[in-house]
Order: structure tokens, then C-alpha cells, then sequence
């Protein structure tokens, strides 16, 4: 779940988004679910001629499924807070199985 | 614990709470295979397992579109890309003509063709700086 948690903590930043299918979205996260899909709002598509079909979409929910990558601003990621957070739930983890 | 799957809050279940505002809306779907559905969003369920009602097929072939009637569809989540909430208002100054779908297919058909036959001479020259052939790309 620590991936769900951060990318709860961008909601309401600009994020790009890239499909697996090479198509890029820049957009205002809205939110996110435990499967990552992501809500974006004020979409911009990157290459808009070659997708005219979301010439008029605004906002859009895209299945986590089909994410390559989610381009984040640097300035939004404390690295530093999630490199603890990831030792933090392997200690976690490791301590429920020894129980 | 150990073998159980582990149980989640049901508010963590937030799937439901994204598509549950794009409900009874009219949306654009992009599907895996590249089809782009306009219909409006029915009922849903966590795998973005869709019934979309009113659905048109929409094709894009260069600065020209149509649209082919399709009626209801259940689609499998796993096969769609993203929805889109279409705007209402932006929708009617897209950039493109609408036109029959005659047209269309005899544009697809055109620039399918075209794609064959350059794709074709570029195996032609890869085969000959000795490459291997992969045969037809099939789109």
C-alpha cells in the first residue's frame, strides 16, 4: 500500500502520465485507488494531433493497469521520507511473519 | 496470518468512488485495441468492468470522422485504456468533419494500404543491411 499512500500525498499536482501504448497525458491528479488508477483533471495531451479523440476531454480516469510511467514534479517527492517508509514496512512485513 | 489474504478497510476500495461521478455521464472509452467508444456510463464495478448504454463507435482518419451506431456494450476492465468525460461544450468545435461512413473506410482503407507498402520497403532495406525479417506487422 505504500505506493497508494504516496501518490495520495501529489493529489492536486501536475503529473504526466504515459500509457503503455506511448500516448502522454499531463493533467491535475485528482486521485488514486489501490490499483493506481489515476483521475486527471484540465488534461493536456502531449502529440495532440495524433490523438484526436481527446480534443474534447477534460478530465480523465485511467486504468493503472495501462500506466508506463507517471512523470512527477521533483519538488513534490520528499525521497528521503519514502526511502524510510519503504524499510519502515519491509520491518513491518518481516515482523508479521515472525509472529 | 500466514496464507490469509490480507484484509483491507473497505475504504480502501476507492475505484468505486472515482467512477461513481462519471456515472450516467457520456464518455469517451479508449479500449486496448485502439477503438474509442462515445456512450454513456451505466453501471461499473472495482475492475472498471463497464455497461455503457447509447454507444457509438467513433473512427478518425485523418482530419475526418464517423460515427457507427453499436448500441449497448459490456466491456471487460481489463481491456480499457482510460474514460474520458467528454465535454459538452468542446465538443461540438472539434477540429474535424464529420463524415459518412463510406468515406472513412474508404480512407482507412487507403491509408492502410499506403502504411503496407511503405512498411514493405522498409523490411526491404532492413533485410538488406542484414536484418531479420519479422514478416507483416499485423496492426
Amino acid at each position: 500500500m505504500l505506493f497508494f499512500s504516496f501518490f495520495k500525498t501529489l493529489v492536486d499536482h501536475e503529473v504526466t502520465v504515459e500509457l503503455k501504448n506511448d500516448l502522454s497525458i499531463r493533467g491535475t491528479l485528482k486521485s488514486v485507488d489501490q490499483f493506481l488508477n489515476i483521475k486527471l483533471d484540465d488534461i493536456m495531451v502531449l502529440e495532440e494531433a495524433k490523438y484526436p479523440h481527446l480534443a474534447a476531454v477534460r478530465n480523465v480516469f485511467i486504468r493503472g493497469s495501462v500506466v508506463r510511467y507517471v512523470h512527477l514534479p521533483s519538488g513534490a517527492v520528499d525521497t528521503a521520507l519514502l526511502e524510510d517508509a519503504t524499510r519502515r514496512e519491509a520491518s513491518n512485513a518481516a515482523a508479521a511473519k515472525g509472529r | 496470518m500466514e496464507g490469509d489474504p490480507p484484509s483491507l478497510p473497505p475504504q480502501m476500495f476507492t475505484t468505486s468512488a472515482q467512477l461513481l461521478d462519471l456515472t450516467d455521464k457520456k464518455l469517451l472509452v479508449a479500449l486496448r485495441d485502439g477503438r474509442k467508444l462515445i456512450g454513456v456510463l451505466r453501471s461499473w464495478d472495482q475492475y472498471a468492468n463497464l455497461v455503457l448504454q447509447s454507444t457509438i463507435e467513433r473512427l478518425y482518419v485523418g482530419d475526418a470522422y464517423c460515427d457507427i451506431p453499436r448500441g449497448v456494450f459490456i466491456v471487460r476492465g481489463e481491456n480499457v485504456l482510460l474514460l474520458g468525460e467528454i465535454d459538452l461544450d468542446r465538443e461540438d468545435d472539434i477540429p474535424f468533419r464529420r463524415a459518412s461512413v463510406e468515406e472513412v473506410f474508404a480512407a482507412q482503407r487507403a491509408t492502410d494500404t499506403e502504411k503496407k507498402r511503405a512498411d514493405k520497403v522498409h523490411r526491404k532495406k532492413l533485410r538488406a543491411l542484414g536484418f531479420e525479417d519479422e514478416g507483416e506487422v499485423l496492426v
